[in-house]
């Protein structure tokens, strides 16, 4: 057994005819980030719906910690240290930017079958929530409603609540898409502070980003891992260049 | 200083207004006004309005708060109710044993169908709980020994440990408005606790609700329950003020009101349920006063509070009140 914090092993999942995952074995070590790049299509997102709970695989292992998770439902997954921000933003609009965060530092610890007393008012949720928001400087947003933030500011929202969560594991599914190039710096900056401090798997289009976070990338191609290795290898490896890095980085 | 900033949009936090302490003072000073008229009359209506108030705070409660829009509610009420009747039809008429046995059938029922209707969402759970209300509906119907579709009177109204606790008209009243404040105070106190927070938050974004670790399905069902027992309540109450029970409390045309009451008085505020109980009973009676066809005047006024008034008669007021400040 090796210590990864996650081990894919031989996933596979098509929808009828179109194979979306095709084999992928996938090793992410603590601390590590780890970067999966590939065109549209490529089934990165479906990757990670899978390896979150929700999209079942039709084959194959997932192990978070050398636990197989792959019978375990989403929130079950999450109990056990799985974090994920989504593609398109997802957080409760109605619910101010602290109140967010604190369901997730509820989330973690502690009954949520407590029907007296007013939630919004624990100091101890609020703090550490609060300490989350810090992090990726939104403190000083705590009280806006969610739905009132910026694009970019609810962006970094999600990676507060996921920072809330304490995980193990950290999905991240393009944190910059539709961000303007100084928020997307500023996410940059947040992760490279978080770096190292839990796993992370990071798919995301802008390259600079990519390079400049990642300790390891796969490419992804029609389902299939195409190349996997540090930063330097996959920027010279000849079938990436020519399948999908050519254009970008010439 | 991180503290500081945490608490301060806290402080602005939802407290008890004033309006809905006096609306629970008029409601208790409503006998001494009785006494000077048509005393049975009146106690006897806004009895009513207090017994589907709570049952409308159920409602909106789960439609409101949770986003769980149920068109079976009063087969919940029919519940209370006919364990009670029930019960007494075997001689039980204290309220020491049918009380909570209305409330356990009631949340036992709410347990069981919410482990089905909550499986589906939107449109597909309306339809399931209407199934399940009509499902309730039809059994009443059927129970010949107690009366089928006709119904059946009570024997007497509920003791409690042998005391005629409901013994007057005035001593029901008061009894049934501690049960709509204590209801009232239950729900405002679960939705905004920790397990509201999860409640809510499940109405705003299962999905999101998921990845951080809550296991929606389980807290809805927690919630329905709750609605569940405080539907029976109402049952439980309405079959010792009419002291008569029949399939009719449960048909969808009920449910139906139940939602129309939480429209009308404001969606997802709580105390706009009663409200809205009080505005659909006292138009009902008045407007039955000219016509028959009353539901003619009624519907189109119903038309114009959802369109124009959008949080109901309580937002109506609120934004009167908003504009009158202002000047």
């Amino acid at each position: 057994m090796t210590d990864a914090v996650l081990l894919i092993e031989n996933l596979r999942k098509s929808f009828g005819g179109l194979v979306v995952t095709d084999g992928v074995t996938l090793e992410i070590g603590p601390g590590e980030l780890h970067a999966v790049i590939g065109p549209n299509g490529a089934g990165k997102t479906t990757l990670i719906h899978q390896i979150s709970g929700t999209l079942t695989p039709d084959d194959g292992r997932i192990l978070l910690n050398g636990t197989d998770i792959m019978p375990l439902p989403p929130h079950e997954r999450a109990k056990l240290g799985l974090a994920r921000s989504f593609q398109i933003t997802s957080v409760l609009p109605r619910f101010s930017a602290l109140e967010n965060v604190a369901l997730a530092v509820q989330a973690r610890g502690g009954s949520s079958y407590k029907f007296f007393g007013r939630a919004a008012s624990e100091a101890a949720l609020n703090d550490e929530a609060m300490a989350a928001l810090a992090e990726v400087s939104l403190d000083h947003r705590a009280g806006v409603i969610a739905a009132h933030l910026s694009h970019g500011e609810k962006r970094a929202l999600e990676l507060a609540i996921a920072l809330a969560l304490q995980p193990k594991l950290l999905l991240l599914d393009e944190p910059m898409a539709g961000t303007g190039p100084e928020e997307s710096e500023r996410i940059v900056t947040v992760l490279q502070r978080l770096k190292g401090r839990f796993a992370m798997l990071l798919v995301e289009h802008d390259m600079n980003a990519v390079f400049a976070l990642a300790d390891r990338i796969s490419v992804l191609t029609y389902g299939r891992v195409l190349a996997s290795g540090e930063p330097h290898q996959v920027r010279n490896d000849r079938a990436v260049t020519e399948a999908y890095l050519g254009e970008e980085l010439e | 200083m991180s503290t500081l900033t945490a608490s301060k949009p806290l402080r602005a936090g939802p407290r008890i207004d004033l309006a809905v302490i006096a609306m629970f003072g008029v409601l208790a000073l409503v006998p001494f006004a009785a006494a000077f008229g048509a005393e049975t009359y009146l106690l006897g209506l806004v009895t009513r309005v207090m017994v589907f108030a709570i049952a409308a705070l159920a409602v909106d409660f789960l439609c409101g708060f949770g986003g769980l829009v149920t068109f079976g509610h009063a087969a919940f009420v029919g519940i209370g109710a006919y364990t009670v009747a029930i019960a007494g039809a075997h001689g039980v008429t204290d309220m020491a044993i049918t009380l909570p046995l209305a409330l356990i059938v009631s949340g036992l029922f709410a347990y069981l169908t919410g482990t089905i209707c909550l499986r589906t969402k939107s449109v597909y759970f309306i339809m399931i709980t209407l199934a399940f209300g009509q499902m309730a509906y039809f059994i009443a119907g059927s129970l010949a020994p107690y009366g089928g579709d006709d119904g059946i009177t009570l024997p007497a109204r509920s003791t409690l440990f042998g005391l005629q606790v409901f013994g007057s008209d005035r001593a029901l009243y008061y009894a049934v408005l501690g049960s709509l404040i204590a209801s009232y105070g239950l729900c405002r106190a679960v939705v905004y606790s920790r397990f509201g927070r999860v409640f809510r938050g499940a109405r705003e974004n299962p999905t999101r609700m998921a990845t951080i670790g809550f296991d929606v399905f389980r807290y809805q069902r927690v919630g329905y329950v709750i609605a569940g027992c405080l539907g029976g309540l109402s049952g439980f109450l309405l079959a010792n003020a009419t002291e008569f029970v029949s399939p009719a409390y449960m048909s969808w045309q009920r449910s139906g009101e139940l939602i129309i009451m939480v429209l009308f008085g404001g969606l997802g505020t709580l105390h706009g349920a009663i409200v809205g109980a009080a505005a659909y009973l006292l138009l009902e009676e008045w407007l039955a006063g000219f016509t028959e066809n009353w539901k003619l005047i009624f519907g189109p006024l119903l038309v114009i509070v959802v369109l124009y008034a959008r949080g109901g008669l309580v937002g109506l007021a609120a934004s009167i009140k908003a504009r009158l400040t202002r000047d």
